[in-house]
């Protein structure tokens, strides 16, 4: 295999982190791709509900709100893990970019991480407690919070891509303009881009559930409200999304042309170079086996212009390249599943527009097949563009090999790797079953102004006769 | 800019406030956790638990805040410490897993609920330990070669540091336990009262012998507290420390409700403020001063001008969280 190019796995402690970094942070963006979306998605029903009264948006909102709370807990305990991984396997990075990359964490932190915890404790615990507006207001808060999460995390990510307004002293980087740090180029794609990707990720999964209540027959009036909205949501979205995904891919080729070229498996640069279909390229012999290609056409979508100039990989040093394959492939897989997306999308249209959606069953089936969509994309991309920024941490100016800690050894690695691998193993199968059991027993309507008796409030599985009678159960009414 | 104008010495004191917040906040729901399963029945589990349900979270943020305002104000401490507590600190972040998801697991998970009840109390017990692991590892101080930590990912691991795990869990346990008697009445609140009494002789022990041992980890530190006169300025913290201790026992064996967990704060800010003492001016013990080991004069300024409008907020908005859950704890106020 490492004649093809792709790594192999080896038992040192750069490769063991990096793969460390790639499972930690992987299953984490799951989470995020989901509940940001999901938390704006709620402050929404909750709106919707304050302004017609509609109990639809309330029995929606009850709804979602328990699977974001199952989703939001995984989100935070695995992102805890992230910020510390950057000490514990990635010292020297620390060091040489603390200057720059921490305020931009921290106050990801500050703006974000207090806010989501603080007011997703009202929001879950307070319908309640405090006014209806207030409750409201916790809704967009969360939701804010998660959209400010995104802002800094990819500010500091796109810093590390396309570094900007730094000053390189003794080996380490120093801040010159916050400005130009913040806002370095590949940002404002990067947010667009990402950001895009994780409402489209959750409007698919609404369009799975919908799907799924109109075709078992139960809360049908919740199930056809989801269908509508997750429909003419990602109407929008989808091709908002695959056009800010061109953009942000002529950025690559200003910024990144060597991750570019790996995604285009392009070896050799020049005027009016072919768009690699499908092939595999081999790094050692630097070509494409089996290719189908088109002549012209990659200059045509990259430069538009028929024969605009583009870097091919040759064009760079080969310890300067990215591994080819994994870039090559995760891009098409993301592009593949952009395709697949709109299909989809156009299809519910045209159902809709015919009156057909809620009784084309195959229709609904396929929507429950594509739940999912959004987070290949999400994955795909994600490997795209940090396999792709390869062999730099901070891109074209420090290598990943000199960024991780000098202390650790191979087997220190591996033993953590493990652990992660195991734990992770075991929480995401069980938070995937409980959200979706949540989803088998629906939008169940739940009277928020009749107090639950004794211990905890019931869930279905839970709700047992009261746990013991003859504990007083709190009977004051909610004021 | 003026160099003489530094902002250290404010960035040392956010730093020490944030990393105490933490130390209070989630060690008060890191204690609750370790109680837990000491709890009577079913119905004092999920009471236990629903004291902390609103409010863990926003407690375990101030950790995140803690490791990143670390980097941000010193970072080259960052780059050394946190490698060098590798295995502490993964064990406090899978612990923090499995404590962070029982909140929700063990109520939609019901087949497996007893072993997310164990995921709790054990997480808690785990992360807090952990927590003790690094604290001891810190006192000790790390084997540096110019910016880098060079020694071993085992090193952390001594008698000393081992104590100190144990210290801290029974620290974090006394803090729950003051916690839980002011949001339960009756039966609960004797028991945990009693639990706390336990907790109460655990820490002063530890206290006790953490004090009499670390002069014997630094000559520097014996220095520091035993000479003339440092020993007559300093000799308040051992007395109060006394004094708290005697005021916690009072206050757990009569009917305040509020003195326990105030007089556990008390305990914490006296060791808090003896390492301090003990340490200063040095971040990375016997290799970097706060002075040495700062962030560059502009990432302090430029993350310093929001975290004076954004701290303060994000401290109001904690308090009204808390004043929305005030009283004692209900369990009727879920989503479930």
């Amino acid at each position: 295999l490492a004649t093809r190019g792709v790594p192999i796995v080896r038992l040192d402690p750069e490769h063991l982190s990096r793969l460390q970094f790639a499972w930690v942070v992987g299953w984490h963006i799951l989470l995020p791709a989901f509940t940001v979306g999901l938390a704006s998605f709620i402050a929404f029903l909750e709106g919707a509900y304050a302004l017609t009264k509609r109990p639809v948006f309330l029995h929606l909102s009850q709804f979602w709100l328990k699977i974001f709370a199952v989703s939001f807990g995984m989100g935070v305990v695995t992102g805890i893990v992230m910020p510390f991984q950057f000490g514990t396997n990635w010292s020297r990075l620390s060091d040489a970019a603390g200057n720059i990359i921490s305020p931009l964490l921290a106050y990801e932190g500050l703006t974000a991480f207090f806010l989501e915890a603080t007011f997703l404790g009202v929001l879950l615990f307070g319908r309640k407690l405090v006014p209806p507006s207030m409750h409201f207001v916790a809704a967009v808060l969360v939701a804010v919070g998660t959209l400010s999460s995104s802002f800094w995390i990819l500010a500091t990510n796109s810093w590390m891509q396309t570094p900007a307004g730094y000053q390189v002293i003794d080996g380490r980087f120093f801040p010159k303009d916050w400005f130009e740090i913040v806002f370095s180029p590949s940002f404002p794609f990067r947010l667009a881009h990402t950001v895009s990707a994780f409402y489209v990720t959750t409007a698919f999964v609404v369009l799975g559930v919908g799907a799924y209540t109109v075709r078992r027959g139960q809360f049908v009036p919740e199930g056809r409200m989801m269908l509508r909205l997750a429909l003419w949501f990602l109407a929008i979205f989808v091709p908002l999304q695959i056009v800010l995904g061109d953009m942000h891919g002529l950025n690559t080729l200003a910024h990144q042309p060597a991750k570019l070229a790996a995604m285009e498996g392009l070896w050799d640069g020049g005027n009016g170079v072919p768009a690699s279909v499908i092939g595999w390229p081999d790094q050692t012999a630097e070509r494409n086996i089996v290719e189908i290609a088109i002549p012209h056409v990659g200059s045509l979508y990259l430069t538009h212009s028929w024969n605009g100039a583009v870097k091919g990989l040759k064009d760079f040093p080969p310890d300067q390249r990215p591994p080819v394959v994994i870039v090559y492939f995760a891009f098409r897989i993301m592009v593949g599943v952009a395709l697949l997306m709109l299909t989809v999308v156009v299809t519910g249209f045209v159902l809709m527009a015919r009156g057909q959606l809620d009784q084309t069953r195959w229709y609904l089936r396929l929507c429950q097949i594509t739940t999912c969509l959004g987070f290949i994309a999400v994955i795909a991309g994600w490997t795209t563009t940090e396999v792709g920024r390869q062999p730099w941490t901070v891109y074209g100016l420090m290598r990943t090999a000199d960024s991780v800690s000098p202390s650790l050894t191979g087997p220190n690695v591996l033993l953590s790797l493990l652990l992660y691998i195991a734990v992770y193993l075991m929480i995401y199968p069980v938070g995937l079953t409980l959200m979706l059991r949540l989803v088998w027993r629906g939008p169940v309507p739940t009277d928020e102004a009749v107090p639950i008796g004794g211990g905890r409030p019931k869930s279905a599985i839970d709700a047992l006769p009261a746990i013991n009678p003859t504990a007083s159960p709190n009977v004051e009414t909610a004021t | 800019m003026n160099p003489s104008l530094s902002l250290v010495p404010i960035w040392t004191a956010i730093l020490a406030i944030g990393v105490f917040l933490y130390v209070a906040l989630d060690g008060f729901d890191l204690g609750v956790g370790m109680l837990y399963n000491f709890a009577p029945d079913r119905r004092a589990r999920d009471l236990v638990m629903n004291s902390i349900a609103p409010i863990w979270d926003g407690n375990e943020t101030w950790l995140i805040l803690g490791s990143v305002g670390l980097l941000a104000a010193f970072p080259v401490a960052f780059a050394i410490i946190i490698p060098a507590v590798y295995f502490p600190i993964l064990l406090m972040l899978l612990a923090l897993i499995f404590r962070g998801l029982a909140f929700e697991f063990r109520y939609r998970d019901a087949e497996h609920r007893t072993f997310w009840d164990h995921g709790f109390a054990v997480g808690s017990a785990l992360a807090a330990f952990a927590q003790g692991v690094v604290l001891g590892a810190f006192i000790q101080g790390f084997q540096v070669e110019g910016r880098q930590f060079v020694g071993g990912s085992f090193d952390c691991f001594t008698p000393f540091s081992i104590f100190t795990g144990i210290a801290l869990m029974f620290g974090y346990a006394l803090l729950g336990a003051g916690w839980l008697v002011i949001k339960t009445e009756g039966p609960l609140q004797d028991w945990a009262r009693g639990l706390g009494r336990y907790c109460l002789i655990g820490v002063t022990l530890a206290v006790a012998v953490v004090s009499l041992w670390t002069p014997y980890v630094d000559a520097n530190i014996a220095a520091r507290w035993f000479s003339w006169p440092n020993i007559v300025f300093l000799a308040p913290v051992p007395l109060i420390t006394v004094a708290l201790v005697w005021y916690a026992w009072r206050s757990l064996n009569d009917q305040s409700e509020y003195a326990p967990f105030l007089a556990a704060l008390g305990l914490f800010v006296m060791s808090y403020l003896g390492i301090a003492i003990s340490l200063w001016p040095m971040i990375v013990p016997g290799h970097f001063t706060l002075d040495q080991a700062a962030a560059s004069q502009s990432t302090q300024a430029f993350l310093l001008i929001g975290t004076l409008v954004l701290l303060p907020t994000i401290l109001l908005y904690t308090a009204w969280s808390y004043w929305v859950f005030r009283g004692k704890v209900r369990a009727d106020i879920g989503y479930h």
